[in-house]
């Protein structure tokens, strides 16, 4: 099969570059740079060795350890919301009900909207004097809120803005649940059990897969958030909202450390490593799959 | 599945409450940005314009160049489209219809890139862009694309092709055609809803990507519409009618494209996207 090594080679060759030039390159050279002390202003650039994490670790960046608080928070309230919430919506698009593809392209449709768009939009929604949400809040004389005005509700409010874009895993949960065969549920019919016993012995366990790639993809993105810190937020109050992607670019493209940023970015690498780790750990008690059951 | 009409009845109105607060947003934005700034301030708010202001869309788009912005982002938008169907479908084929020794093993280390956030290249990336010369220029966001298309587009691809017969493969190659015809006139053909649903997503991330133009372009003629958007709103904070009607004109494009490729695009994520 020589013959086919030179065409799969042929053919992959375009995606094996592109991971060579955009993706290892890079990695390397980030890594590189993590140990200097490169700033494009600065003349010279010299070899720090591990000098840029110890600043990070020691404390003397007090920045580094409240935006990764920050994001922490957000990872924190985020995942759980976007899988409880999605996991629920899924259910309701799985019943048989007329109109399912309407409901669906509706709830589909907010994760295409451009983030500057979104943000625009909920800045306007959540804005405290004139936005439509404190306005249905008073009119409703439930107590308002300053959103994303306000120390200790902006990273909430945060979260509740990218709430609205959970479409593309509330599809995911649905591609799951709909692969669930109807027989295990008739079984639970015969067997006189209501529908609490069905989501307990069979949807939940046989969505685990789905739940387990969800809140890897999550985490994944949780962490990575900048958008939403660049437009709605600017990283304040008093960088309560300092997303830690956000201080990076900062760091990186505003002042023009890129030594110091790219030391940043290779921590975010390991925690965001980490908690993928720690789930997938955890993912052998808790997910099932089909075919694994029957040795 | 039998349902009682009670759970069904709840159910049906809980995707009403849950579409309602999904759609709300969109008709806050379409109505604001067709009002006048009194009207759009009064309390309680008011739902319909009156009178509607079309006019705001006029002054929103032109207070800034927005059709320069808007032919920018189709210039990038519809390179990247071409660049990411091209060599993901090609690469896909090669990783699952061509037969070679360390395939898995060489797509398994590409499917790591997955994992990777984007903060650790950003910076190299940037860096080795501006040293060739090409800061301040598309091909920064657009050449990547033109080199597999990203990891994503692959593995649905190769998904996709996976779950077509290996016999056609052999039939075509007695009758002695090679790996680029069985693509071209089996592969490709045999997967057009797959290709969509990449062309779709890869013109929604590009039309959608804010954090790449924000590094790579500094020249206000090159801006892209989210560049535009954000330029605009630094500038014209109090203005919430055209804010509102600049942001409309820059979700609408997506929303329709989106609705005319739907049917493939939800199909594509559900079927191909997640089978193991």
């Amino acid at each position: 099969m020589r013959k086919g090594l030179f065409y799969g080679l042929l053919f992959t060759s375009p995606a094996i570059l592109g991971f060579i030039i955009f993706t290892l390159g890079p990695m390397i050279a980030s890594l590189v740079l993590s140990l200097t002390d490169y700033n494009v202003f600065k003349e010279q650039t010299s070899f720090i060795g591990f000098q840029n994490y110890s600043r990070m670790f020691s404390g003397e960046d007090e920045l580094f350890f409240k935006s990764l608080g920050v994001t922490f928070y957000f990872v924190i309230l985020r995942v759980p919301a976007v899988i409880i919430l999605s996991f629920c919506i899924a259910m309701l698009l799985n019943m048989n009900v007329r109109g399912r593809a309407i409901f669906r392209t509706i709830i589909y449709l907010p994760s295409i909207v451009p983030a500057v768009a979104s943000a625009m939009i909920w800045m306007w929604l959540l804005n405290p004097d004139l936005g439509l949400i404190n306005s249905v809040l008073s009119w409703l004389h439930l107590p308002t809120s300053n959103w994303l005005y306000a120390e200790n509700s902006v990273i909430p409010s945060v979260v509740l803005t990218t709430l609205w874009g959970i479409g593309s895993t509330v599809i995911i949960f649905l591609a799951g649940l709909s692969g669930i065969s109807k027989q295990y549920y008739e079984a639970i019919d015969v067997d006189g059990g209501g529908w609490y016993s069905k989501l307990r012995h069979i949807t939940i366990p046989m969505v685990t897969p789905t739940i387990f790639f969800n809140t890897i993809m999550t985490i994944i993105g949780s962490f990575q958030v900048f958008n939403e810190a660049y437009i709605l937020t600017e990283g304040g109050p008093n960088n309560q909202s300092l997303f830690y992607v956000f201080y990076l670019w900062r760091t990186g493209f505003r002042d023009t450390e890129m030594g110091y940023a790219s030391a940043l970015a290779w921590i975010l690498f390991i925690v965001i490593m980490f908690f993928t780790f720690i789930v997938f750990k955890t993912s052998k008690s808790w997910v099932h799959y089909e075919g694994g059951e029957r040795t | 599945m039998r349902q009682s009409k009670l759970s069904l009845g709840s159910g049906y109105a809980a995707l009403i409450v849950i579409s309602l607060l999904f759609i709300v947003p969109f008709v806050w934005l379409i109505r604001s940005s067709l009002m006048d700034l009194s009207q759009i301030f009064t309390m309680p708010p008011e739902w319909i314009p009156r009178p509607f202001h079309w006019e705001n869309f006029h002054k929103a788009l032109t207070v800034l160049p927005f059709d320069t912005f808007f032919t920018n982002t189709l210039i990038i938008v519809a390179s990247v489209l071409v660049g990411t169907v091209l060599t993901s479908s090609i690469a896909a084929f090669g990783f699952s219809r061509i037969v070679w020794k360390g395939r898995d093993t060489v797509f398994a280390i590409l499917m790591t890139s997955m994992m990777l956030p984007a903060a650790v290249t950003i910076i190299p990336s940037f860096l080795g862009w501006k040293m060739f010369g090409f800061y301040d220029t598309y091909y920064p966001l657009i050449v990547p694309a033109y080199f597999g298309g990203g990891i994503f587009n692959i593995f649905l691809l190769r998904q996709f092709y996976l779950t077509i017969p290996r016999d056609f493969d052999e039939a075509a190659f007695v009758d002695g055609a090679t790996y680029l015809q069985i693509y071209m006139r089996i592969i490709l053909p045999l997967s057009r809803s797959a290709v969509i649903v990449v062309a779709l997503f890869s013109f929604l991330a590009s039309w959608n990507d804010f954090m790449g133009p924000l590094i790579y372009l500094k020249s206000d003629r090159l801006f892209t519409l989210a560049l535009g958007l954000q330029m605009f709103q630094g500038s014209y904070t109090a203005q919430w009618d055209l804010l509102m009607a600049a942001s409309a004109a820059v979700v609408l494009p997506c929303v329709i494209v989106f609705l005319i490729g739907q049917r493939y695009f939800l199909e594509g994520i559900t079927l191909s996207g997640l089978k193991g």
